[in-house]
């Protein structure tokens, strides 16, 4: 019986892409885990590997070296436990099917009755307020509204963990303010494991349980940081809590430290 | 004071529906008409009996295609050519969607598939003659051997050409071969595929004439090459025009199920357009 606590168990996990110019070490090696119910922010400087890694976990690149653990078994390939957010929603979706075909997809293989899919999947979309959409188009919908529809197809497809990647990057303040508080809501209302990827400060402290902060290519966990926020979070009050401006300082100088590193490399190579 | 703004009022809302369907039906045959009427007037003054009237033309119609030579030729034109389409299509796609998913197979085939492609399909009329006689086979093969070709590289490339993040996410859900064959592989596909099936309607046409005027004893073609040789001018003429009606035929067709599969399509470019 594996432990309950420990749903996804990252150790060691290091990727190189082999290139004809000189291999490139991507991921360096990054260990962590994550319990079961938790809400965790990747957050890193630009280009330090973060959706080489979330590749990785989601079994969609196979890693140089390390494992990758889903429930004490090794992840090789994609797995059934695991849904994709990705942050490209119009390349994500399908735009020859409707909302609801594209919440429905995933499911075809599963081996439901048409009355449980038909469930499952005005469910997601309920949950994700598209329900009077799901005759639409994705291309008929406002960007905000497709990233929904992509969560609704995760959702729907009832994974242990939701992988997350950029999901807001390309949405503007306002929808994206609305999404962090639908991601926190599914969290909160369904028990549902969330790894989010970002590189957004803010958002990784406001939407976070746990930060963990990466380094620059070639990538470790520079910090793993618990966010001691109350659970009940809300746009206006939590971020104007002292406490959110100090975590997100901390954050910040964080990818300051990292991006440093960065900075320092060429001038000792000149 | 009331009536007087009503008066004002109606007129334009009239002309605005009415004004718009007759406009459109003015451009759309307006040319054609008056093309018609010149060719009638050049056709009176002149002398030259290869060019009669359109009225010598159309009583050469109805007394040419109405009645058993409708069954004789036309319907067997129709139905060489729509098999060598359907045969053009289900075999364009289906080796093209198997050369576009194996790599391996893409670059094998490529340099061989441009070769045979420009290879002008009339040249094999008498090739596959010899093999397989003076048939509707022969026919069928002689049209597929033209129109498979656009279908064919088209859905090779538009297969090819399926988005990566597409692919990753049908990858991550662990969608079926088959599921994402369908869902994903040939949409993705069709507006290409489409193209290509808009090239292959002119060229199995074009085709279908040239087989039958070859080695036929019925059909289009072979009846307006009969016309020909026998100096029956107008009839050759309203041949040519029941082609062109065929012609014109196909595009419709074309049009009404492109609009049908690629909805999605036309419905993106109209959004972005926006």
């Amino acid at each position: 019986m594996p432990d309950r606590n420990n749903l996804l168990r990252v150790e060691h996990l290091r990727k190189v892409y082999e290139a004809t110019t000189g291999d490139v070490e991507a991921i360096g090696d990054i260990s962590f885990t994550m319990d079961a119910g938790e809400l965790v922010c990747i957050v890193g400087p630009s280009g330090c590997g973060k959706t080489t890694l979330l590749k990785c976990l989601a079994g969609l690149l196979r890693p140089t070296g390390g494992v990758v653990e889903m429930d004490g078994s090794p992840v090789t390939g994609p797995s059934p436990a695991m849904a994709v957010v990705f942050q490209e929603y119009g390349r994500s979706l399908y735009p020859w099917l409707t909302v609801r075909g594209n919440v429905e997809l995933p499911l075809r293989h599963k081996k439901l009755s048409r009355a449980e899919r038909d469930k499952l999947v005005g469910d997601a979309l309920e949950a994700v307020g598209l329900a009077h959409a799901a005759r639409s188009h994705p291309w008929q919908l406002s960007g905000g509204m497709q990233q929904r529809v992509a969560i609704a197809r995760a959702v729907a497809y009832q994974p242990e963990v939701l992988i997350m990647d950029e999901p807001f990057a390309a949405v503007d303040a306002q929808t994206r303010a609305d999404l962090e508080d639908l991601v926190r809501e599914l969290h909160r209302s369904r028990r549902i494991s969330i790894l989010f990827v970002t590189h957004d400060i803010d958002e990784s402290v406001y939407l976070g349980q746990r930060v963990l902060v990466l380094s620059k290519s070639p990538t470790w966990v520079q910090e793993d940081l618990a966010i001691d926020l109350p659970p009940e979070r809300d746009q206006i009050t939590t971020r104007a809590l002292p406490r959110f401006t100090e975590l997100r300082t901390h954050v910040y100088d964080q990818i300051q430290r990292a991006k440093r590193g960065q900075a320092v490399a060429p001038q000792s190579a000149r | 004071m009331t009536a007087y703004t009503g008066r004002l009022a109606g007129p334009p809302r009239a002309r605005g529906v009415g004004s718009r369907i007759a406009v459109s039906f003015g451009y759309a045959l307006g040319l054609p008409m008056l093309l018609l009427v010149v060719w009638g007037l050049v056709a009176t003054r002149g002398t030259s009996r290869f060019f009669p009237g359109p009225l010598t033309i159309s009583e050469a119609f109805v007394d040419t295609w109405v009645g058993p030579a409708f069954v004789a030729d036309v319907l067997p034109s129709l139905y060489r050519l729509g098999l060598g389409i359907t045969a053009s299509i289900v075999l364009g796609i289906a080796a093209g969607t198997v050369i576009g998913l194996v790599q391996w197979l893409r670059e094998l085939l490529e340099p061989l598939l441009e070769f045979f492609r420009a290879i002008p399909p009339p040249v094999l009329i008498p090739v596959v003659m010899l093999l397989l006689g003076i048939t509707d086979t022969m026919k069928v093969v002689v049209i597929v051997s033209g129109a498979v070709w656009p279908i064919l590289l088209n859905t090779i490339e538009g297969v090819r050409a399926t988005d990566s993040v597409m692919t990753e996410t049908a990858d991550s859900f662990r969608v079926t071969w088959w599921e994402r064959l369908w869902f994903l592989v040939l949409p993705a596909a069709s507006p290409r595929i489409m193209a290509g099936v808009r090239q292959a309607l002119s060229v199995a046409l074009i085709l279908m004439v040239i087989s039958e005027m070859f080695a036929s004893s019925s059909g289009l073609g072979y009846r307006i090459a009969y016309f020909q040789r026998n100096y029956l001018i107008a009839e050759m003429w309203s041949g040519i025009l029941l082609l062109g009606l065929v012609g014109v035929f196909l595009a419709v067709v074309f049009g009404l199920v492109e609009r049908r599969v690629l909805r999605w399509y036309h419905g993106i470019r109209e959004v972005n357009r926006a």
